[in-house]
């Protein structure tokens, strides 16, 4: 069962369509990946899952049910991308202050304060503030504040902006390990090769409109463009065929074939195999989702215009 | 504990925790104190004595000029302008050679100009020489008659009793109302300012340090400025209950210093005074007498109103506060320009005030003190005069009711700007945008 369903969602601004007709559902458990060029309608569409705005139209439903901001927003974590943390305030006044906001009571919270700074090298930080800080430490803290009341629902807007290689993947583990232990993540971004590596799931939304929508395996093959890398021990001379033909030819013996409509594989390797090709290495090439992101963007403004809306 | 609990406790225990809370709160009221003993004592240390040599060829002066705490007379006939100082004199007085009681062309010659102080002092000296001399001879009585007559004359009172408490003896001191009023007033405007900015900071603060939208994402933006103006509003009674603590004492401290049958008596004689209490010093009469003419004031009603309308003004204006830091970003000077707007009313209120309070019952005065935006300030400097001498129940009840819905007003419209602001980030709004806000 989807853990959440957005339908229809609209919300328009005096100068722009923000979100405009968005539908989607997302698995309990899985990593959904929310894509989109800066000013595409993530933040706002975020905002509206987690009850900060109201749809003009469309309704989120959450577990099954209208979402309810008042009770089930203790069931999210949100992490925005404008993310900030009292400066003056102690580092774990402030966890135990964000965790009581969310419902936990003072107890649970200190445990599991305790249990998240221990696993995250963060037990000395208890009584510095958060100005002493560094960028990345700060995240790390914003990203344990966000989910220590074990939500079940976990939005993170730009988790690793900021964190250096190593703070990204003890970051990343912490999120495999969540998604692990039952909780759905929402991961919104625009750097693809991390949607690519976490994501199970992904949508991807442009000037307001949803224009894809599915697993990161089915998009990846919806875009894939017949393109194959083959090895050769020496470049063989390749004739004229109906079979393929060669879109890319490198100095290290590899050819880059496009096959043409209604080719096999098999037909392909077989034509090398009888000219005597000695084949060292066949492998299918497949898009980026940064090409089919840039593919699918491309064209359209970079910068979003401002219009006005009759709606 | 409720989630706005949570965010009271935060606000309030984040500024009372502060050094410079505890500081300025002890320290104000001592500072305050210390300017007022330190111009005291600068304005006593400045009076040096002065020694005046006299040289009176009528020997009219001789009979009743006194030397006193200021000035020392000496009447020495050996003493003309060219040795007055060597003889240890600052100055010499030389009266008139001719015409008995002549009141002009008196000389006073010294090396340096003698302060201001001393100059009145001696000139005052001389007028009233002359006045008793006038007196004596055109009545043929003795000139020390008639300074004990003075004084009885001087001791004359008028006291103004309201109407409806003849009979009750309460006497009514108009002076001692509108000092109260104005200090109780001012003081409400002063705390509306700066806790008023102490709450639009804090808007700023969560605003510009992004940490608005995580919290928003836990509580309802209205539960947040609810919140921060709740707790700093405790942040502000916190410190008024201290000061008031501490007046307590200073004032128990000086009590305690009057010996009991002193306090008696003046209690008995309700602050008029004459020559049986002599053995006790002047000051502590004059503690005594502080003290007694404080009584006259009902102090839990004046204390209750300053609470009720500092928390009523408080949150009027500070929701408005609220409002415009969510609106603004870092920049101190777009806030300024829309904090214009909300800070004129105030001023208003303060300019009504000082009219109002030489005439607290005038037409100006009671509708001043209705309207929720200036009341706070206009009816707390009427409400000393005397509840329900000078202002009737119903004029109170009506005035504290209107800023009761006043600010359940102010709180709502701000909470929809509040709302939306808190999570734009860009240029600063209009005045057209807030109120586009305001109605969405």
């Amino acid at each position: 069962m989807a853990i959440l369903e957005a339908q229809n969602l609209k919300k328009y601004f005096a100068t722009q369509k923000a979100v405009d007709d968005i539908s989607f559902s997302i698995e309990r458990g899985s990593i959904f990946g929310l894509l989109g060029p800066n000013g595409a309608g993530k933040t706002t569409l975020l905002r509206m899952i987690t009850g900060i705005f109201y749809p003009d139209e469309g309704q989120v439903l959450f577990d099954g049910k209208p979402f309810d901001p008042l009770n089930d927003i203790q069931y999210i974590g949100y992490m925005p991308e404008e993310r900030g943390l009292y400066k003056k305030m102690k580092i774990g006044e402030q966890a135990l202050y964000l965790a009581q906001l969310k419902g936990l009571p003072k107890n649970d919270a200190m445990r599991l304060i305790k249990e998240w700074f221990a696993r995250l090298d963060m037990q000395t930080w208890w009584n510095k503030k958060v100005e002493d800080l560094s960028k990345g430490m700060s995240q790390k803290l914003q990203f344990v504040t966000t989910v220590l009341h074990q939500p079940k629902l976990i939005i993170l807007d730009e988790p690793f902006s900021g964190l250096d290689p190593v703070n990204s993947n003890v970051i990343k583990d912490e999120i495999f390990r969540l998604a692990k232990e039952g909780s759905t993540i929402i991961f919104s971004t625009h750097r693809m090769e991390q949607v690519e590596e976490i994501c199970d799931h992904i949508v991807l939304v442009n000037r307001g409109k949803k224009i894809l929508d599915g697993t990161v395996r089915n998009i990846k093959q919806q875009f894939k463009e017949n393109l194959f890398r083959i090895g050769f021990a020496e470049t063989p001379v390749v004739g004229n065929n109906n079979l393929f033909e060669v879109a890319k030819k490198t100095d290290d013996q590899t050819l880059i074939v496009r096959l043409n409509k209604g080719a096999t594989t098999n037909s392909v390797l077989s034509h090398f195999l009888q000219n005597g090709a000695n084949i060292t290495s066949f492998n299918e090439i497949l898009p980026s989702l940064n090409e089919i992101f840039i593919r699918q963007v491309e064209g359209t403004p970079a910068a979003r215009q401002f219009q006005t809306v009759t709606a | 504990m409720g989630k706005i609990g949570l965010i009271i406790k935060r606000e309030y225990l984040s500024r009372v925790r502060k050094k410079t809370f505890i500081l300025t709160t002890i320290l104000t009221p001592l500072l305050f104190v210390g300017v007022i003993g330190l111009v005291v004592f600068i304005t006593v240390k400045n009076v040096t004595h002065q020694t005046v040599a006299v040289v009176d060829p009528n020997g009219y002066l001789k009979q009743s000029l006194e030397s006193n705490s200021v000035v020392t007379y000496t009447f020495d006939s050996n003493v003309d302008t060219s040795n007055f100082a060597d003889k240890g004199y600052t100055a010499i007085l030389i009266a008139p050679q001719t015409g008995i009681n002549k009141t002009s062309n008196f000389q006073l010659v010294s090396d340096k100009s003698l302060s201001s102080i001393a100059n009145d002092r001696i000139q005052d000296d001389i007028a009233t020489t002359l006045e008793n001399n006038i007196i004596s001879d055109s009545l043929k009585i003795d000139p020390k008659l008639i300074e004990a007559i003075k004084k009885r004359a001087d001791e004359t009172k008028l006291v103004q009793i309201k109407k409806d408490e003849y009979g009750t003896l309460q006497q009514s001191n108009f002076k001692l109302a509108s000092s109260i009023g104005y200090v109780t007033a001012f003081l409400i405007y002063i705390t509306l300012f700066i806790y008023g900015v102490m709450v639009m900071r804090g808007v700023m603060e969560e605003k510009t340090n992004r940490i608005a939208e995580v919290i928003v994402s836990s509580v309802k933006p209205f539960q947040l400025m609810l919140g921060k103006i709740i707790g700093i509003g405790a942040v502000g009674l916190t410190q008024f209950f201290i000061w008031i603590i501490l007046l307590f004492g200073i004032s128990t401290i000086l009590t305690s210093m009057i010996p009991p049958d002193v306090l008696h008596q003046m209690q008995q004689q309700q602050g008029s005074f004459n020559a049986s209490s002599q053995q006790t010093s002047e000051a502590v009469q004059t503690i005594a007498a502080a003290k007694s003419t404080l009584s006259t004031i009902n102090w839990p009603l004046v204390i209750g109103c300053f609470v009720f309308f500092f928390i009523g003004g408080y949150l009027f204006y500070a929701s408005l506060f609220a409002a415009v830091g969510s609106a603004v970003n870092e920049d101190i000077q777009d806030a300024q320009s829309l904090t214009f707007p909300i800070t004129l009313p105030i001023i208003i209120a303060i300019i009504l005030m000082i009219n109002c309070i030489n005439d607290p019952t005038s037409q100006l005065a009671t509708w001043s003190s209705l309207v929720p935006f200036f009341s706070p300030i206009v009816m707390m400097a009427r409400v000393p005069f005397g509840v329900p001498g000078t202002v009737p129940y119903w004029q109170l009840g009506t005035s504290m009711a209107l800023l009761v819905l006043g600010f359940l007003f102010t709180t709502w419209l701000s909470a929809k700007i509040y709302r939306t602001g808190i999570l734009m980030y860009g240029k600063k709004p209009t005045w057209k945008e807030l109120i586009k806000w305001a109605r969405m």
